[in-house]
């Protein structure tokens, strides 16, 4: 079962966190900020070695969060496996009962910190979604009958702020085609240019949780604006957690964030909240936005 | 063509090192054009192995180092210098370094690295366009090949790393999917993107490939 699928299902706005595993075997902290999450959230993103840096595997975190009655979403990059192996963690994930899966190509090697590995992306983000679909319908993608049928609830990601952004609705609605049932966002920090993409995606009719990352410092925004593609973080809003003391800025990421939730919350489904180990303030940020 | 660049000196030197006497073989094709392996780079490192104290008992600019048949008849021309030498060194690709050693009963090595296959933009200035996947999809992308100028080979689409055109990977290389993208808009056939691709069948991209030319009225007996 699926609380997200049924959450979405119900029209209720939800919302959804995010937790990253370590590079090791320390895992108490994680573990914690995942506690800060429950009953706020109706599931929690575990990344898939996140920005290429080599972590601890994120299907690990999924089973042990379901251990602790907790939702996860697997999130699985096309960067590090062949078919083979996606489509085998597919199933182990499954056995595990974990049924939420985005479906992400993956950052490439080069950005990461094992920059001579060799990037596999024998599928990407599209064919990932179909391979997860056809598994479902008991076949494997060489169409071997399966023994035992797998159930997932798909999804998928997209970034509003790409500049130009209509390749990435054109590939949103190859995703929809190809069985993502939920899409997350890359993160929004202009209510108005999430307005104008939810009016352009529509007719997809396929919900859409606009992407929250907690603004930590005006360095932080800068990094992003320079660094992270699909990113854009207005002027204004770097002055804003800039205009703060060190002590105070805390309060002030979740007054922006808050702020940004409330901004969106009639033109979106819900909101993934990525709070970057600051997963302490999700539940504030719910509350001072009203959800 | 197959770019290439030639190898550290120092590199070439601990290769040959124990041996006295070397040949050197240079290609008039790729490597050329590349200045790896035309007359003038193999009068260079003639000139600089003999500065070490190696003696090169010859050089030969062969016209095409892949032909197995070329190699076999300059083979034959200059078995005395080839004989002569403890060892062959090759200033062109790893195929002529292959196709040499596999006919010449001669240790070889390699002096250039085989980069890619790829367009001379100018000389000196050479761009990856085609990985010989076995399976051209040309047809379908506007004739741009995001197997080999998409840093992620992806085919249905950009992922999200593009920022002003660029790719993520390196901000001097075009986004290949928003050249697909441009050129198709362009062509008003956008609508092309929105055939979602199946996953690429890597078979006949599976090295060690090889293939097998039949005469037309010949093709098709065998099947």
């Amino acid at each position: 079962m699926s609380n997200l699928r049924d959450s979405l299902a119900s029209g209720t706005f939800v919302v959804t966190g995010e937790i990253g595993p370590p590079k090791g075997t320390n895992v108490e902290r994680m573990f914690e900020e995942a506690e800060h999450l429950r009953g706020k959230v109706a599931a929690i993103n575990v990344t898939d070695i996140q920005s290429s840096v080599m972590r601890l595997c994120s299907l690990a975190v999924c089973i042990r969060l379901k251990q602790m009655g907790l939702e996860p979403i697997l999130q699985m990059v096309c960067r590090d496996r062949n078919r083979l192996a996606l489509q085998a963690d597919l199933l182990g994930a499954a056995m595990w009962g974990i049924e939420n899966v985005l479906c992400l190509t993956g950052d490439h090697v080069a950005l990461g910190d094992h920059k001579a590995a060799k990037g596999v992306f024998d599928l990407d983000s599209v064919t990932l979604l179909k391979a997860a679909r056809t598994l479902a319908a008991g076949k494997d993608m060489a169409g071997n009958d399966l023994d035992g049928t797998p159930v997932f609830f798909t999804g998928a990601v997209v970034a509003p702020a790409s500049d130009p952004v209509e390749p990435q609705i054109i590939k949103m609605r190859a995703k929809v085609a190809a069985g993502a049932r939920f899409f997350q966002t890359q993160a929004v920090y202009d209510p108005q240019q999430m307005e104008s993409f939810m009016k352009a995606v529509a007719g997809l009719n396929v919900p859409v949780l606009a992407g929250i990352v907690l603004l930590k410092s005006p360095q932080m925004a800068t990094f992003m604006n320079e660094n992270v593609a699909g990113v854009h973080v207005p002027d204004a809003l770097i002055q804003e957690i800039g205009s703060v003391d060190k002590k105070e800025r805390k309060k002030k990421s979740v007054e922006i964030a808050a702020r940004l939730v409330k901004q969106m919350k009639n033109c979106c489904n819900g909101v993934h909240i990525m709070p970057l180990g600051w997963d302490s303030l999700v539940p504030d940020v719910l509350d001072k936005a009203g959800v | 063509m197959i770019i290439q660049k030639q190898k550290p000196f120092e590199e070439i030197l601990k290769a040959l090192d124990g041996e006295k006497k070397v040949f050197i073989f240079g290609c008039a094709d790729c490597a050329t054009a590349c200045k790896v392996g035309g007359e003038d780079e193999l009068a260079e490192m003639k000139k600089k192995l003999e500065e070490k104290g190696y003696e090169i008992t010859g050089t030969y600019v062969l016209d095409t180092a892949c032909l197995t048949g070329e190699v076999r008849k300059r083979a034959k021309e200059l078995k005395d210098k080839l004989d002569a030498a403890d060892s062959i060194l090759v200033l062109a690709c790893g195929t002529a370094v292959q196709t040499i050693g596999d006919t010449i009963e001669k240790l070889t090595h390699p002096g250039v690295e085989s980069l890619f296959s790829g367009t001379v933009m100018r000389l000196g200035k050479y761009t990856e366009k085609c990985r010989a996947c076995g399976k051209c999809i040309l047809e379908e992308t506007g004739g741009i090949c995001p197997v080999t100028r998409c840093a992620k080979g992806l085919l249905n689409g950009p992922c999200g790393g593009y920022r002003n055109g660029k790719c993520e990977v390196n901000p001097d290389q075009d986004c290949a999917w928003l050249l697909i993208y441009d050129r198709l808009r362009q062509r008003g056939k956008l609508d092309w993107l929105e055939d979602v691709k199946d996953a690429k069948d890597y078979s006949t991209a599976s090295s060690p490939r090889s293939y097998t030319w039949e005469r037309p009225e010949e093709a098709g007996k065998h099947e």
